[in-house]
């Protein structure tokens, strides 16, 4: 028998093992999965437990529901790969080897990277949104809140959504607004970054989004440690901004068995080939989801584009082939920009989002980088489609590579 | 297409505003670059992050992030931002020639 084994039972890794479980000999081959939790969340769901539009009941399924039978689930937590040894340990000392391995650990967020940010205010006044614990903490928070100054700041790029700090002040004006204290509410977004986004078409555009909803932008601030006591965040070069709440974005990592391994970045990210998903450096492991080191998006519609073309390339090492197939870095990101209304990004590496259309067949089209009320059926849609058919590695009618058609240059 | 001149040479600039041409740089070249974004010394430790960023930039083919800069030059943090002031992976880039580090997405 030959062994297929993948880290990390998440967005990526359940994908690609519905995917090969239906295209591998179940006679020639063992699929091995390991996961440290048994609960499966649909993260993009967090952004929306703030502000009481979704609950922890609304984001969680089992992970062992999408589990095809015959597969060898293992529930633990990964201490370290040996790539050389095409091994894998587990903590509870189980040892896992493997002919083929498929990286999908995903990134977490890593506070205590920050001075002062993990300390006595921590989900008090300081909250995450990017774990369940910091997006429960906060909704009881903003339920008896009466208003004052609320800060969001990123700590450092890259993160996973990026999208995901936007859309959180969108909302929030929203909220406030339909709980008719948004005159109390004074909300700026602090970023490292030179403007509102990454990519400058795109920037501008939801820089104007900003100004138009009266969020206040901070651009260029990085982040040096949170005064607890004057309730403040202090950058480098000593500027200071004083919150009566902070929404952070902490430094986002791979996760430390990365690190274990001897695998990482500067950031546990593994450096990853952008175009084959191969990990640099061995023949025979691959990289998928926000685990790699790639240009691209850390989002879950990245990670089902990259699925198609790792299932591809997959599907030729075995054979002893070279990978082929090439994944271009395409996004696709429904921004949620509150009262109903979203906005809508698609890109790649090489081109940056740009207004227009986006085709899809059958639902579509979509406005892209403008506010619509269809760009937020999109958003709320998509979990439906990331239960019923993404983590099931079912086909969607969307392309994995990025097309032309609709937008204008 | 953008040039300036500086010491007595034509010099390409790209759409950032940093050296088009890596080969066309020199520690001279890097002093008066330092001048325009209001740094009238470069010391050692400046040239100590310099020649980190240039290093990793002709190894890797991108220049690094601050995180990796103050991981493996050796300089701290803290120190980083006293020697290029507003934005140091971005300063240290230009003064050393190379493309604005890509804020990746
Ligand atoms: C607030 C928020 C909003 C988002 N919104 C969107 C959105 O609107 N659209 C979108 O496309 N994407 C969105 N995303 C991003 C999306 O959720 C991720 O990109 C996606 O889940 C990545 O999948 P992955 O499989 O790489 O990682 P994950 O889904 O995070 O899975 C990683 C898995 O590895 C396991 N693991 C890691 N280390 C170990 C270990 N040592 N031992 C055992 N198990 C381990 C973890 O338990 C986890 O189950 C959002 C994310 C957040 C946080």
């Amino acid at each position: 028998m030959k062994k297929l084994v993948i880290l990390g039972a998440g967005t990526a890794g359940t994908m690609m093992l519905n995917k090969l479980y239906n295209a591998l000999d179940k006679d020639e081959w063992q699929i091995t999965i390991v996961d440290q939790h048994e609960t499966h969340y649909y993260q993009p769901g967090f952004l929306f437990i703030p502000f009481g539009i979704y609950e922890k009941k609304d984001v969680i399924k089992p992970k062992s529901d999408f589990f095809p039978s015959g597969i060898n689930a293992i529930t633990a937590q990964i201490d370290k790969i040996e790539p050389d040894n095409n091994r894998v340990l587990l903590k509870n000392n189980q040892v896992v080897t493997y002919d083929y391995l498929i990286i999908a650990t995903g990134a977490r967020i890593a506070p205590a990277e920050t001075e002062g940010l993990q300390d006595k205010l921590w989900h008090k006044n300081i909250f995450d949104f990017y774990t369940i614990e910091g997006a429960t903490a906060l909704a009881n928070f903003f339920k008896y809140w009466k208003g004052g100054k609320l800060v969001l700041n990123i700590t450092e790029m890259p993160i996973k959504c990026p999208v995901a700090p936007l859309e959180f002040v969108f909302l929030a004006d929203s909220y406030f607004t339909k709980r008719g204290i948004r005159d109390k509410v004074d909300i700026t977004f602090v970023t490292p970054l030179d403007g509102a986004f990454t990519k400058p078409r795109a920037s501008a555009i939801l820089g104007d989004f900003l100004d138009k909803k009266n969020i206040k932008l901070i651009t260029d601030f990085d982040i040096a440690r949170v005064d607890n006591d004057k309730k403040e965040i202090i950058s480098w070069e000593e500027d200071e901004i004083p919150f009566d709440v902070l929404v952070t974005i902490p430094t986002n990592t791979g996760d430390p068995a990365i690190e274990r391994s001897g695998m990482g970045n500067e950031l546990n990210f593994i450096p990853t080939d952008k175009h084959t998903l191969r990990a640099e450096g061995y023949d025979n492991i691959f990289v998928i989801g926000d685990a790699t080191d790639l240009p691209s998006s850390k989002a879950g519609s990245v990670a089902h584009f990259e699925a198609d073309i790792l299932y591809e390339n997959f599907l030729s090492v075995i054979e002893g082939r070279e990978p082929q197939a090439q994944f271009d870095g395409h996004a696709n990101c429904f921004i949620e920009s509150g009262f109903g209304n979203g906005i809508l990004i698609d890109f790649n590496y090489d081109t940056e989002p740009l207004p227009g259309k986006f085709p899809l067949p059958g639902v579509g089209p979509f406005s892209l980088l403008e506010e619509t009320k269809m760009n937020h059926y999109g958003k709320i849609m998509f979990r439906w489609m990331y239960w019923n058919f993404l983590v099931k590695g079912l086909e969607l009618p969307i392309e994995s590579n990025m097309s032309m058609a609709g937008k204008r240059m | 297409m953008e040039t300036i001149e500086l010491i007595g040479r034509e010099i390409e600039l790209d759409e950032d505003g940093n050296l088009k041409n890596i080969s066309d740089w020199n520690e001279e070249i890097a002093v008066e670059l330092a001048k325009q974004e209001g740094i009238d010394e470069l010391t050692d430790r400046h040239w100590a992050v310099i020649n980190y960023m240039r290093k990793e930039y002709e190894e890797k083919g991108t220049a690094p992030s601050i995180r990796r800069l103050t991981k493996e030059s050796g300089v701290p943090t803290k120190e980083l931002y006293q020697l290029f002031p507003k934005g140091p992976a971005k300063k240290a880039a230009r003064i050393a020639g190379l493309p604005k580090p890509k804020g990746c997405i």
